[in-house]
């Protein structure tokens, strides 16, 4: 009679201890985000609130709103970073797409080639960009060389430099998620919906598509979000013409000494990013595309 | 039995020793100065022509070392962990990290500036080269008729071809202001007066279309036209004949030029503020000067250095701060950009967004 009670509270204090040293095994890892991350992010976040004297106030937010060149600002590094992310669908699909159906040898060379630029330093790569696309590079002295135009084309030194930059660095980013969720699709799927009558195109649509969409939707969210912060890119390929966030906090920082103006900056531009996210969640049914619980 | 006399004399050497180390390292001390400058070309001739022979002469060490800008030292001195005596820097930056209180004031008791050129030592800075920010051209596509004064800059008729000019709004207001009309010796009165910056910033926005680069650094304009990417430009003197050397098509004017200055200050909490001090004194000197200007096109502040015979007659003509070439020149106002700098920026940059 007296052995259920001890028993139910022994499981009890046993799963407690569980649960306390996995909490333990994770400790190090909270530890060190809480450090490195929420310590300085906080800190960046409470003196954005600070004017030059310390005093609490929103100076740096007002200024925000009466200054128009950080409103274009905003919208620039949010144009930048939408287009980029479509052109990277636009073209990172079909060819995640090809990879897929290729045989595994194959598409592990292919592989190598899509990673390749992932091992070499983002500034290299900026200024090999330069050097191909500005008013005497190899691309401007070819093409007026074989008759295609005659006049150098501007390639550099604005957005369209910028956005070619962007894509290249960031395509490999969309590619990887989306070639891993089609590789996981089972092609019987498919032969199942020709079986039924479906043809490719009607197959590739209701069958392939949707299932390649976590990968997809994925790959969407993580080009996006780190096109958000882009730096060195805009600033190497952009002439001056493009100002993202980002340059836009270095400028503070370095120029102006204003540590509150930047980081109010960078609370606004995640407020943003966060606020987003959300609505795009709330649209596309994010946990639901990329496999989590349904509400 | 014998292990006890070990670990007790080896204590005795320690305490020996660390009773010894502080008056050695003192001494040492007082007798080390940390320098920190920009590197590169640049602060290799300062170390060949400045630091180690200003060093030698006072019998010290001197330490260098290299940094960004400014806010490396706002961040140190806010750490309350300045390690540097001296620290080179553009005009302009030292004058509001003066004004903001991050370095000490000169001690121009200590340091003789009575035969520096005018305006070149500041309370918290003392000069110690002069730069232009000037105007210069490529010389394929001008060939010897190239631009010789702002207006030519903003006459895109006369002179078809790209522009490049400053992304930041230090050197930018000036010329426009000038482009559009005003004598040079009133730039600074129409730029402190109302409406001024406004005037001068709806220039630049008359040419901006034309403008296909937007610079931000110097080793950008030297290199935009090394490649030929724009045809006209503003940027530093020093940079151009720089790549001038390395076969760049390029020549450039004094004519209506900024003159400007890069000089040395102290920071705040420096370590060895009276031997800094000291150092300053002896490097402003007319002949270490002289001897600076043999690795870069940037002239001496101290004007004796001129007289001393060791700069090339032919040589000195195409350093900045020659007096024929001076006097072409508007000497940066470092009390305007104190003042109007932060507000000067901000409309500069809505023009650029626009």
């Amino acid at each position: 009679m007296t052995g259920a009670e001890p028993n139910a509270v022994g499981l009890r204090r046993d799963a407690f201890l569980e649960r306390l040293a996995l909490f333990g095994l994770g400790g190090p890892a909270v530890l060190l985000v809480f450090v490195t991350m929420v310590l300085p992010v906080g800190w960046l976040f409470w003196l954005s609130f600070l004017d030059d004297s310390g005093a609490l106030s929103l100076e740096h937010y007002r200024r925000m709103i009466e200054q128009p060149s950080y409103g274009r600002t905003f919208r620039t590094t949010f144009e930048i970073s939408v287009l980029t992310t479509a052109i990277c669908v636009a073209l990172g699909y079909p060819l995640a797409y090809v990879l897929s159906q290729l045989p595994r040898r194959a598409a592990n060379l292919c592989m190598i080639a899509v990673m390749l630029p992932f091992w070499t330093s983002l500034l290299v790569r900026t200024y090999a960009w330069l050097v191909l696309l500005q008013r005497r590079g190899i691309v401007n002295t070819w093409g007026i060389k074989l008759g295609l135009w005659d006049e150098p084309l501007t390639l550099v030194n604005n957005l369209n430099g910028t956005l070619i930059g962007m894509v290249h660095i960031m395509l490999p980013f969309l590619v990887l998620p989306v070639y891993g969720s089609m590789r996981a699709i089972d092609r019987d799927f498919l032969k199942a919906a020709a079986n039924l009558g479906a043809g490719p195109v009607r197959a590739f649509w209701q069958v392939f598509l949707p299932l390649s969409m976590p990968g997809l939707v994925a790959g969407i969210i993580i080009v996006f979000i780190l096109c958000l912060g882009f730096y060195v890119t805009p600033a190497v390929l952009g002439g001056g013409k493009v100002t993202m966030v980002a340059n836009r906090i270095a400028t503070d920082i370095e120029v102006f000494f204003n540590w509150g103006a930047a980081s109010a900056l960078g609370v606004v531009l995640f407020a943003l990013t966060i606020a987003l996210l959300y609505v795009a969640a709330r649209l596309v049914g994010l946990n639901r595309v990329l496999g989590g619980d349904d509400p | 039995m014998s292990k006890k006399p070990t670990a007790l004399s080896i204590l005795a050497a320690v305490l020996l020793g660390s009773a010894a180390i502080p008056f050695a390292t003192l001494d040492a001390a007082a007798q080390t100065l940390t320098v920190v400058s920009f590197g590169g070309s640049y602060q290799d001739g300062q170390s060949k022509a400045l630091f180690q022979p200003g060093a030698k002469a006072l019998g010290i060490t001197v330490k260098e070392e290299t940094y960004t800008g400014i806010a490396d030292l706002r961040l140190k001195v806010r750490a309350n962990a300045v390690t540097w005596d001296i620290v080179a820097s553009g005009s302009g930056s030292a004058a509001r990290a003066g004004a903001e209180g991050i370095l000490e004031k000169l001690d121009y008791k200590t340091i003789d500036t009575k035969d520096f050129l005018p305006n070149l030592a500041g309370e918290y800075c003392v000069g110690g080269d002069v730069f232009s920010t000037v105007l210069a051209w490529n010389t394929k596509t001008y060939g010897n008729n190239g631009p010789q004064n702002w207006a030519d800059f903003w006459d895109v008729k006369k002179f078809p071809g790209k522009r490049s000019y400053r992304k930041g709004v230090a050197g930018a207001l000036e010329p426009a202001l000038m482009a559009d009309g005003v004598a040079p010796a009133d730039v600074y009165k129409v730029l402190g007066s109302p409406g001024g910056i406004e005037r001068a910033i709806k220039k630049v926005k008359e040419l901006k279309p034309h403008v296909a680069v937007w610079w931000s650094s110097g080793a950008q304009h030297a290199q935009l036209m090394k490649d030929g990417e724009v045809d006209m430009i503003t940027g530093w003197n020093g940079r151009f004949d720089v790549v001038a050397k390395d076969g760049a098509q390029v020549a450039y004017t004094f004519n209506q030029a900024l003159l400007d200055y890069d000089c040395f200050a102290i920071p705040k909490g420096a370590p060895n503020k009276d031997l800094a001090m000291k150092f300053l004194a002896e490097i402003s000197k007319p002949q270490y000067q002289a001897e600076f200007t043999k690795y870069i096109t940037y002239g001496p502040t101290n004007k004796k250095a001129y007289d001393l015979g060791t700069i090339d007659a032919a040589y000195a003509k195409r350093l900045p701060s020659h007096p024929d070439n001076a006097a072409k020149q508007v000497t940066v106002d470092l009390d305007w950009y104190i003042k109007f700098e932060a507000q000067a920026a901000a409309a500069y940059e809505n023009m650029l967004t626009e």
